[in-house]
């Protein structure tokens, strides 16, 4: 689960990124995240992530309080979610296989389990015959499927896509939403971060809409209107 | 059982890593090479010079000698008697008893031409004994402690000179350890900077790898692994070179030092000094330098 409480955060610049966000996200849902350039959206997945700590507010992901977590605490939480870039961030040296394997080594999984676990995710994106393959070999669509794969592999509880179609042609991003809303179906928590409205028609789900730092529309009925859309 | 053979493996794949790191990032890992054998190659050469030139200064410092004069009444067989007494003396390295004949050969032979001294006998000269001492430094005490042993009549010693070469090894010590350290330290920074590049070169990867919830010693071991192998490369390549290279200087030295005026000890001598500080430079280098480097790119 995922909540925010009245949570503000501004940069040692004087930008003020959130000016009181509270939201809620129950285990198992699919949440769009859309708002304008600049208005908090990133602040909030780098809130989610640990990269950054709230200056008030208090924020929980999945056990974890992030507004007093420890260092040391930041890779277990960073474990319970998987998170899925525009710019897939791939290791170009492994293979595909390895590029799914290394994140099971960094939990400490044994062999036996990585063997069995990642050609099951990789079968799961569709890139089991091309698990000796390098990222620079695939195309767009198969190097963002990889990402997924990736961010799935150690069964997160949560997975935040941060505008994972943001590099596609409009065939390949249904495809990748299609497979994010299956992930869903299997019970995982799914934040999807876009711009890209036309995804948002396509598959009705709850759309939280951010501008200026704060929550302006939260529902299950579309999205707030905002103006550089 | 179980903990124990998953934590062998996760050691075993992250040594794998490293050495795999080495040949996936190979320009990088041979300007690291290159570097440290540079550095090593340069501090190494010095070192081997200013041991040297100590030792030769040492040896040049065991050449003052001082004089003892007999005293002219003590007949031959005494005068060769107080030989023993002055080598009891300490700081005393040896005493060569020279005759009032033998001496008289010697002044001849030092002033010959010299139509002056041409009336002076061996009868004007008396016994005396060359003495060596081990440490000239010492010289002042030790003259007096001779002067103390019944027979001897008059000691003649250049304690100035004596005091130079003192003078002259300390200063030459403090001097080579100086410039060794500044080198080395100029190395170290050299060394620690390729591996900041090299770190640099792969902040996308550490990034992602924090990401995805790997720990720091997770991230941090293939590195230090890595940077230990480049490092032990390194010494063991600008170990060898400076073997060869000293050798061969031995060589040429050989061919145009006919006076044998340069006395250099054989590499053989050095090699356990050279051996622990190279390996030592390497593996501080390597291991420091690159978990030092890291530190940078971990706070994703």
């Amino acid at each position: 689960m995922i909540e925010f409480s009245k949570v503000t955060k501004s940069y040692s610049v004087g930008t003020r990124a959130l000016k009181g966000v509270s939201m809620q996200i129950e285990d198992g849902e699919f949440v769009f995240l859309v708002g304008p350039s600049g208005s908090g959206k990133s602040t909030i997945i780098k809130l989610i992530t640990g990269e950054l700590k709230p200056t008030s507010g208090t924020v929980h992901v999945n056990g974890y309080s992030l507004e007093r977590i420890r260092k040391r605490e930041i890779p277990y939480l960073r474990r319970t979610v998987g998170v899925v870039f525009q710019d897939f961030r791939l290791i170009e040296n492994k293979t595909v296989y390895e590029n799914v394997a290394f994140v099971m080594r960094a939990i400490g999984a044994r062999e036996r389990e990585i063997r069995e676990r990642v050609p099951y995710v990789l079968n799961l994106v569709g890139l089991d015959t091309k698990s000796r393959r390098h990222p620079g070999e695939l195309s767009g669509g198969e190097q963002q499927r990889l990402a997924i794969a990736r961010a799935l592999v150690n069964n997160p509880s949560t997975i935040i896509a941060d505008e994972p179609t943001g590099n596609l042609d409009p065939a390949r991003s249904l495809e990748i939403m299609s497979l994010l809303a299956e992930i869903n179906n299997l019970g995982t928590t799914m934040l999807v971060v876009t711009h890209e409205m036309d995804l948002v028609e396509r598959f009705p789900r709850r759309v939280i809409t951010i501008d200026d730092g704060l929550v302006v529309h939260d529902g299950m009925d579309g999205y707030y209107q905002y103006e550089n859309q | 059982m179980g903990i124990i053979s998953m934590r062998i493996s996760k050691i075993g794949y992250l040594i794998k890593e490293g050495i795999r790191g080495i040949f996936l990032h190979g320009f990088m890992s041979f300007a690291a090479v290159c570097v440290t054998v540079a550095c090593l190659l340069i501090v190494g050469s010095f070192a081997c010079l200013t041991y040297n030139v100590s030792l030769m200064v040492e040896d040049l410092n065991k050449t003052n000698e001082i004089t003892v004069i007999i005293d002219e009444n003590l007949p031959y067989a005494e005068a060769l008697s107080v030989g023993t007494d002055i080598n009891l003396v300490d700081n005393v390295l040896k005493s060569t008893f020279k005759s009032r004949e033998e001496a008289w050969k010697d002044f001849l032979e030092e002033h010959e031409g010299d139509d002056a001294f041409d009336g002076v006998m061996a009868e004007d000269l008396r016994h005396r004994y060359v003495v060596v001492l081990e440490d000239n430094s010492k010289i002042e005490q030790t003259v007096e402690e001779i002067s103390q042993i019944p027979g001897v009549a008059k000691i003649s010693a250049d304690f100035q000179l004596a005091e130079g070469f003192s003078t002259l090894q300390n200063v030459l010590r403090i001097a080579s350890l100086a410039v060794v350290a500044v080198l080395l330290g100029v190395s170290l920074l050299i060394i620690s900077n390729t591996v900041k590049l090299a770190m640099y070169d792969r902040r996308d990867e550490i990034a992602i790898m924090k990401m995805v919830g790997a720990t720091n010693g997770f991230i941090r071991l293939p590195y230090v692994v890595e940077g230990f192998i480049l490092g032990m490369l390194g010494a063991a390549a600008a170990f060898g070179l400076e073997w060869l290279l000293y050798d061969w200087m031995l060589r040429e030295l050989d061919k145009v030092d006919t006076l044998n005026m340069f006395n250099f000890v054989p590499f053989e001598q050095l090699l356990i000094p050279m051996v622990t500080v190279f390996a030592g430079a390497g593996l501080f280098v390597g291991v420091v330098g690159s978990w030092s480097s890291i530190r940078k790119f971990m706070n994703v």
